[in-house]
């Protein structure tokens, strides 16, 4: 089975995040990058799926340089080679953008199942695996908490406000999952070593076959008019409890008519 | 005018809230046209949609629509905006409601906003990123308008409509009908509304310190009628069901209530809720950064506060 892994580097979770002034993108530089704390589940569940049903797990990123670090990281956990779709042009894609020409990448490689974290905690779209699906005309199974692969035949527990919902398709597909549907490892030394030595593929537009007007800033699907900080929420009442906290609160509560 | 169409969120037959904000947001920019995809679409539910203002009720309940996931609700979409050419197509922003509109997006090559907290006459969204720390407008420039709503961002307003009732018949795509949903689970909730969508939060973290002490979380929550949220630390602990975790890897929430109660206020808790309209703070530490956040917060042990809450409440509502 092959299995491709979609990882993105991102500002890292704990960190403050700001939209730049000149061009209103995300400023990835004054944070660490770090990967994306739900694709390391994808990571984890696309080695499971190799481990127990032979074949190879290729990373595919999309970003900057420095997302090679990201990439390397993936390989460290145990995936197999690497693809990076690095171009200046791509810098400031938007979804549909991001999806084009993650999907040009994966596209004609033989590829069984794709597999994405369910978001990323910058945009938080949640929307890249199923466009993926949709310009790859593939199966779309996301949101797993569950994943089961028999033979050519995939079924998940797709997590939904009311319970799960169990949904099965044929390969090839594109999968989603959820934190916590597994424990991803982390790098060992013989993996980081080994890394090293794992064979990482950079491509660019050219290689694949992409309109440099399709993608990047200049392509956008929407623009943004303007933006600003939230202004300050107003400095509440905090008291120290004396025995009367609970009622103090239910006071305050009454006054603002909550009950 | 032209038609605005407006993606029913449901659940066996029950239009959620989400819908009748959806529909008061598409008053705004054009004739809402609700499209209901699944079964249970009967008077009941038509009436609801009536009386938000829907024009049209276009409902696609045959099982090539209902049984196969995401991909044809795209499908019978993209047909809509091809017959109609809507000025905007709105969408609740769950995780279906999210991956229909991609789906759209990528169909009708049309630019998507998702995550929307408010839509201008004009077409403009307001989104509130980063955890609730940036206010962005932004409009889309390419294609029909596709926005996603964030539940609990507009307050619905009711204007009665007689909408008729039609049903869809246009064609889905093979690969959409080779993904099949097999079947529904429902997880048991204990009566307590979804998180996502309740008007009242009561959350737990790190300080509420074991599954036990969930007990205290839970008792103060039933006494709101409201749902139960938690951090990280305590889902990470294995002391509540990860499907509660309120953040940025777990839910985002905008109730009108929200009380936190023995949660420091990381970054990655307050992206998920710092845009609750009222919060209220228990934390045994005065120097823990939620209390920034907090419209009232107590300094003091959260196993004595919160029952102590809980019995005044109930006081008062049997008073």
């Amino acid at each position: 089975m092959k299995v491709a892994v979609c990882v993105k580097q991102v500002p890292d979770t704990w960190a403050e995040k700001r939209l730049r002034a000149e061009d209103s993108l995300l400023d990835r530089e004054s944070a660490d990058g770090v990967m994306n704390e739900l694709d390391e589940y994808a990571v984890e569940q696309a080695l499971q799926i190799v481990e127990a049903a032979g074949g190879e797990v290729v990373v595919v990123s999309m970003g900057p340089e420095r997302a090679a670090e990201t990439v390397r990281k993936a390989l460290s956990m145990g995936a197999d080679s690497g693809i990076h779709v690095v171009d200046d042009a791509l810098r400031g894609s938007d979804a549909i953008a991001t999806a084009n020409a993650l999907a040009a990448a994966l596209k004609d490689r033989g590829f069984d199942l794709i597999v994405f974290g369910s978001e990323s905690t910058d945009a938080r779209m949640s929307v890249i695996p199923a466009m993926v699906a949709e310009i790859l005309g593939i199966a779309q199974l996301t949101f797993a908490q569950k994943v089961v692969v028999e033979g050519s035949v995939v079924t998940i527990e797709r997590v939904t406000d009311y319970g799960f919902d169990t949904v099965t398709a044929s390969t090839p597909a594109v999968i989603s999952v959820v934190e916590k549907i597994n424990e991803p490892r982390y790098p060992s030394f013989k993996g980081i070593m080994a890394a090293k030595k794992k064979p990482v593929e950079t491509i660019g537009l050219a290689e694949l076959s992409l309109d440099p007007d399709t993608v990047g800033s200049r392509a956008a699907w929407s623009a943004v008019a303007d933006f600003s900080a939230r202004p300050a929420k107003a400095a509440g009442v905090v008291v120290s409890d004396a025995g009367d906290g609970g009622t103090k609160i239910a006071e305050f509560l009454a006054e603002q008519k909550f009950i | 005018m032209a038609d605005v169409l407006v993606l029913v969120e449901q659940f066996g037959g029950q239009v959620k809230k989400a819908t009748a904000e959806l529909l008061t947001a598409a008053r705004r920019l054009g004739s809402p046209v609700a499209v209901w995809i699944g079964p249970g679409c009967d008077d009941g539910a038509v009436a609801t949609l009536a009386e938000f203002g829907a024009t049209e009720v276009l409902v696609a309940d045959a099982p090539q629509y209902t049984d196969h996931s995401v991909a044809p609700i795209a499908d019978v979409l993209a047909a809509l905006v091809a017959q109609r050419s809507p000025a905007a197509v709105l969408v609740a922003s769950s995780a279906t409601g999210k991956e229909a509109a991609g789906r759209l997006a990528i169909k009708t090559n049309s630019g998507i906003i998702t995550d929307a907290v408010d839509i201008a006459a004009d077409g403009t969204a307001t989104q509130s990123v980063f955890g609730g720390s940036t206010i962005v407008h932004s409009r889309v420039t390419q294609g029909t308008p596709i926005i996603t709503v964030r539940v609990n961002s507009i307050a619905p307003e009711p204007q009665v409509s007689t909408p008729t009732r039609s049903t869809i018949d246009v064609p889905v795509s093979d690969t959409s009908t080779t993904t099949r949903v097999t079947e529904r689970t429902e997880a048991t909730k204990g009566g307590r509304p979804e998180l996502a969508e309740a008007a009242v939060v009561v959350s737990g973290g790190r300080g509420v310190g074991s599954a036990d002490g969930f007990g205290v979380i839970e008792a103060l929550a039933d006494s709101l009628g409201a749902a139960v949220g938690a951090s990280r630390a305590a889902t990470d602990a294995g002391w509540y069901p990860h499907t509660h975790q309120v953040g940025q890897t777990g839910k985002t929430v905008s109730p009108q209530l929200y009380i936190a109660n023995g949660i420091s206020g990381a970054i990655q808790h307050r992206a998920g809720m710092q845009t609750s309209k009222t919060i209220v703070v228990v934390n045994k530490d005065p120097e823990a950064p939620i209390f920034e956040l907090a419209d009232f917060g107590v300094v003091g042990d959260l196993f004595e506060v919160v029952p102590q809450l809980t019995e005044e409440i109930k006081k008062r509502a049997g008073a």
